[in-house]
């Protein structure tokens, strides 16, 4: 692996880190790559990104799409306001996951990716059931449109808050009997288990490095947002690269720039600059707003308010208790890290989860997004908000919004409801000194 | 007793939210009770412990909602706030344990929440294989049900044998067949079986035993076909989508007197979940798991591999003569609505005519929904399509 040399401190390079380029880079190449994968005779798997399985498909050369991204990429680039309604005028209820109907409305409006041409259809939707239920829907209903095979994983839920031998061995077996040959199948070659081995061990150095980034939060001031900024961190690692050499030198040089970032006590980059002044640390559960990301980010930082630890990084797999995927036990870790991921953990060992954010990252308190789409996030949320403000004594703030849906942000309410959140912080330390 | 006398008792018992017969039930026998969320749970492994297994489906239309709000945003459906609502209003105390079944993220969650609201009780989320092959899936809903066996026989202090365990399956098996006849009787005369009639029965067997519950339909069986029940120039039509959070009684109502006879629905589906008997074998265990993986309803919480989706409710509409589906799903049901534009591009393709709407348990206001279904009985028996 090259030796990575931090970025010069200088402003202008801070506002552009060398791993965001990187980044940008990783994503451009991989939907040309997809772009043009019919005629390099490449295939294409559909998967989620929660606890996915992506080192089997790099292993049998196939390309991952990951439908999830599609959408939220849709959302910044703002298109998935009229994604959404297409799907509504193609009967979906303006109840229901809005991750969904921005795909689907995507895929009827000619599915076209974010480098403006179209996305390739898949060879196989390879259906990881992990820490959702509307993931089974969503393949369904992508299987009417495509008529390719569809492959199920089923990843049992951590009811009692453990991975428990059965749960591992039902993963394994089907990976085993039905996933891997079906993979096999759309590749037209075996697996090879040295492969898959060796972009595991790639996938535990990048993970490393990533558990590298979430602990520098523990300084003060930050060196990282974990959520606004976090979400950018996590892209390669749950999308499509982990398990890649590109993934492993992205985390190199993230976790070098990060550690530049504590060495100088620098706080984390924004989009307009080093955030000077850290005055609130804060922990965040749920997934972020995509449609409106840099204004909600806006309202944080503009307030000095930072986040030190987010739920929502760890929801395509959590590494914080140790899990790293072992090539010595190939499908065991591919196993237990879908088992892992945060969203299979019962409501108490989310509430376990957050208490430690808050503990370990020394926050001021915490503060729910709970998005209207996602029953597998939002279902519980309020009375977690009371454990943990019990457990911990920190004030908890809820607000409400949605990933891809323009028309459940509400920029001048959620404001508001921040402002007095950071207010109410300010005026519980001015009490107690 | 008349039948309208038997639907008069049951619709005590349905609006009965202190779960009273569970009380007198368990007095009369020391026995302890275990609740259980939709859809489905083996009620024969809680039976064959001796407790009886009592179906929850939330609070319906008369409960008021007071702390419940307070747990869930506006946009989660309605049955988890009245569930947590009876749990902290103390109805659900005479309890000893709850199950909840993986049917979706909302009760996936609402288990977690019950962990730490009732600590001192019994909860155990089950999950359910998704993967279909003996080997694989069945292998793990074994697992499921061995802990489940043996946490009941904790909780209850009994053993159960296979003997118990067949005994119980028997009585279910035969509980279904009555059930599958009344619903027989139903397509036949749906003037006759009234589905506000049926329905009251089914949901009668949420709360009694299941032995008294057999009885109850037999003697049910017994006295309708005396009533002279005027018969309706009505529509025949399936109702889909209302498998876990229930439409307010008067709702039911309100459909057929908007001139639909309901001849196929999917409420209280639980009770027919397994579609043919659970054979009496060795290794019981074995017999619940080989029924759940080859022989249970299409539903939208289980993952059909594959059969095409939608066949089902196809074959059903021609088999039973049905005129039309109604989609009639909670507000905010991820598995039933997202399900809907399945079953209806497969209805389309046949030509069946459909129409949908969303309800709560505790709606209020059902001249919309009757004007909507009027309707749309009017244009099939007109024209022969909506
Ligand atoms: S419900 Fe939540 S976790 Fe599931 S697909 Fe939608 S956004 Fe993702
Ligand atoms: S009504 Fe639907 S979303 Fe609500 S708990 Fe039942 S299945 Fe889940």
């Amino acid at each position: 692996m090259k030796k990575i040399t931090p970025a010069p401190v200088a402003q202008k390079d801070i506002e552009k880190e060398e791993s965001m380029i990187l980044q940008k880079k990783m994503i451009g190449d991989h939907f040309k790559r997809l772009c043009t994968a019919k005629e390099a005779g490449k295939k294409v798997v559909y998967t989620f990104v929660p606890g996915n399985i992506n080192e089997l498909i790099w292993a049998l050369d196939m390309l991952p799409v990951h439908p999830e991204i599609n959408a939220l990429q849709s959302a910044m680039r703002k298109k998935s306001g009229d994604y959404v309604m297409e799907a509504e005028k193609h009967g979906h209820s303006e109840d229901v996951c809005t991750y969904v109907k921005c795909d689907i409305g995507m895929l009827k409006k000619g599915n076209i990716g974010p480098t403006g041409e179209k996305l390739p259809e898949p060879d196989l939707l390879l259906l990881s059931y992990t820490g959702c239920f509307t993931f089974m829907k969503w393949f369904e209903l992508l299987k009417q449109e495509y008529k390719c095979p569809v492959v199920m994983l089923q990843v049992p839920y951590q009811a009692n808050g453990k991975i428990e031998p059965k749960m591992t061995d039902y993963v394994v077996r089907q990976l085993k009997e039905k996933v891997i040959p079906a993979l096999e199948q759309v590749a037209g070659k075996k697996l090879d288990m040295n492969r898959l081995s060796a972009l595991l061990e790639s996938s535990a150095r990048a993970e490393e490095d990533l558990v590298a980034v979430w602990d520098s939060a523990k300084n003060r001031p930050s060196p990282i947002d974990a959520y606004f900024g976090g979400v950018y961190y996590v892209g390669p690692i749950f999308s499509a690269f982990r398990g890649l050499p590109e993934c492993e030198e992205y985390y190199k040089l993230l976790r070098a720039e990060v550690e530049y970032r504590v060495r100088h006590k620098l706080g984390p980059v924004t989009p307009e600059g080093v955030m000077k002044e850290e005055k609130y640390r804060i922990v965040v559960e749920g997934p972020p707003n995509w449609t409106s990301f840099r204004e909600f980010w806006k309202m944080f930082y503009d307030e000095g308010a930072v986040v030190v630890g987010a739920s929502y990084t760890k929801v395509g797999g959590y590494y914080d208790r140790g899990f790293r995927h072992d090539p010595e036990k190939p499908l065991e870790s591919l196993a237990n890290y879908c088992l892992g991921c945060y969203t299979n953990h019962n409501l108490s060992s989310r509430i376990d989860i957050l208490e430690k954010h808050i503990k370990d990252y020394d926050a001021d308190g915490f503060v729910i997004n709970s998005i209207k789409s996602c029953n597998s996030f939002s279902a519980g949320q309020l009375m977690m908000m009371r454990e943990l403000e019990e457990r911990t004594g920190k004030p908890g703030g809820f607000i409400e919004s949605d990933l891809v849906d323009p028309r459940y942000f509400s920029a001048a309410n959620i404001k508001n409801r921040l402002e007095s959140y950071f207010q109410m912080i300010e005026a519980k330390r001015q009490a107690a000194a | 007793m008349t039948a309208k006398k038997i639907i008069e008792d049951c619709e005590d018992l349905y609006n009965d939210l202190d779960f009273t017969s569970v009380k007198t039930w368990k007095e009369k026998t020391g026995g302890k009770a275990i609740g259980y969320l939709p859809v489905y749970v083996p009620r024969e492994i809680i039976h064959a412990a001796g407790m009886l297994p009592v179906g929850i489906m939330g609070g319906g239309p008369n409960l008021e909602i007071i702390k419940g709000d307070a747990y869930f945003q506006s946009y989660i459906c309605h049955i988890p706030r009245s569930t947590i609502e009876l749990g902290l209003l103390n109805k659900l105390d005479c309890m000893e344990g709850f199950l909840f079944p993986a049917i979706c993220d909302v009760i996936r969650n609402l288990s977690g929440m019950w962990q730490i609201l009732f600590p001192e009780k019994y909860v155990r989320y089950l999950d359910l294989p998704q993967n279909f092959d003996k080997e694989i899936g069945g292998e793990f809903y074994r697992h499921e049900m061995e802990q489940l066996l043996h946490d009941l026989e904790e909780l209850s202090g009994n053993k159960v044998t296979p003997e118990k365990l067949n005994r119980s399956i028997g009585l279910y098996n035969k509980n279904r067949q009555v059930i599958d006849k009344l619903y027989a009787m139903r397509v036949a005369q749906p003037h006759l079986v009234l589905t506000s009639d049926l329905y009251l029965l089914l949901r009668a067997g949420n709360v009694m035993d299941v032995e008294d519950h057999t009885r109850l339909l037999e003697g049910y069986m017994a006295e309708v076909v005396k009533e002279d029940r005027k018969k309706f120039d009505n529509i025949r039509v399936i109702v889909s989508g209302a498998f876990c959070e229930q439409p307010p009684l008067a709702l039911i109502k309100g459909l057929e007197a908007s001139g639909c006879y309901i001849v196929e629905d999917d409420w209280v589906l639980g009770a027919r979940f397994l579609q043919k008997d659970v054979p009496i074998t060795a290794d019981p265990l074995e017999a619940l798991s080989d029924a759940y993986l080859n022989d249970s309803v299409s539903t939208s919480s289980k993952y059909e591999d594959e059969k095409e989706k939608g066949k089902y409710l196809v074959d059903q509409v021609k088999m039973l003569n049905a005129g039309g589906v109604i989609f009639c799903a909670p507000s905010f049901c991820d598995p039933a609505l997202l399900e809907r534009p399945m079953l209806t591009a497969a209805l389309e393709r046949e030509k069946i005519p459909h129409t949908s709407f969303k309800y709560a348990e505790n709606t209020g206001q059902f001249s919309m929904f009757r004007e909507q279904t009027g309707t749309f009985a009017d244009s099939i028996k007109l024209w022969g399509e909506a």
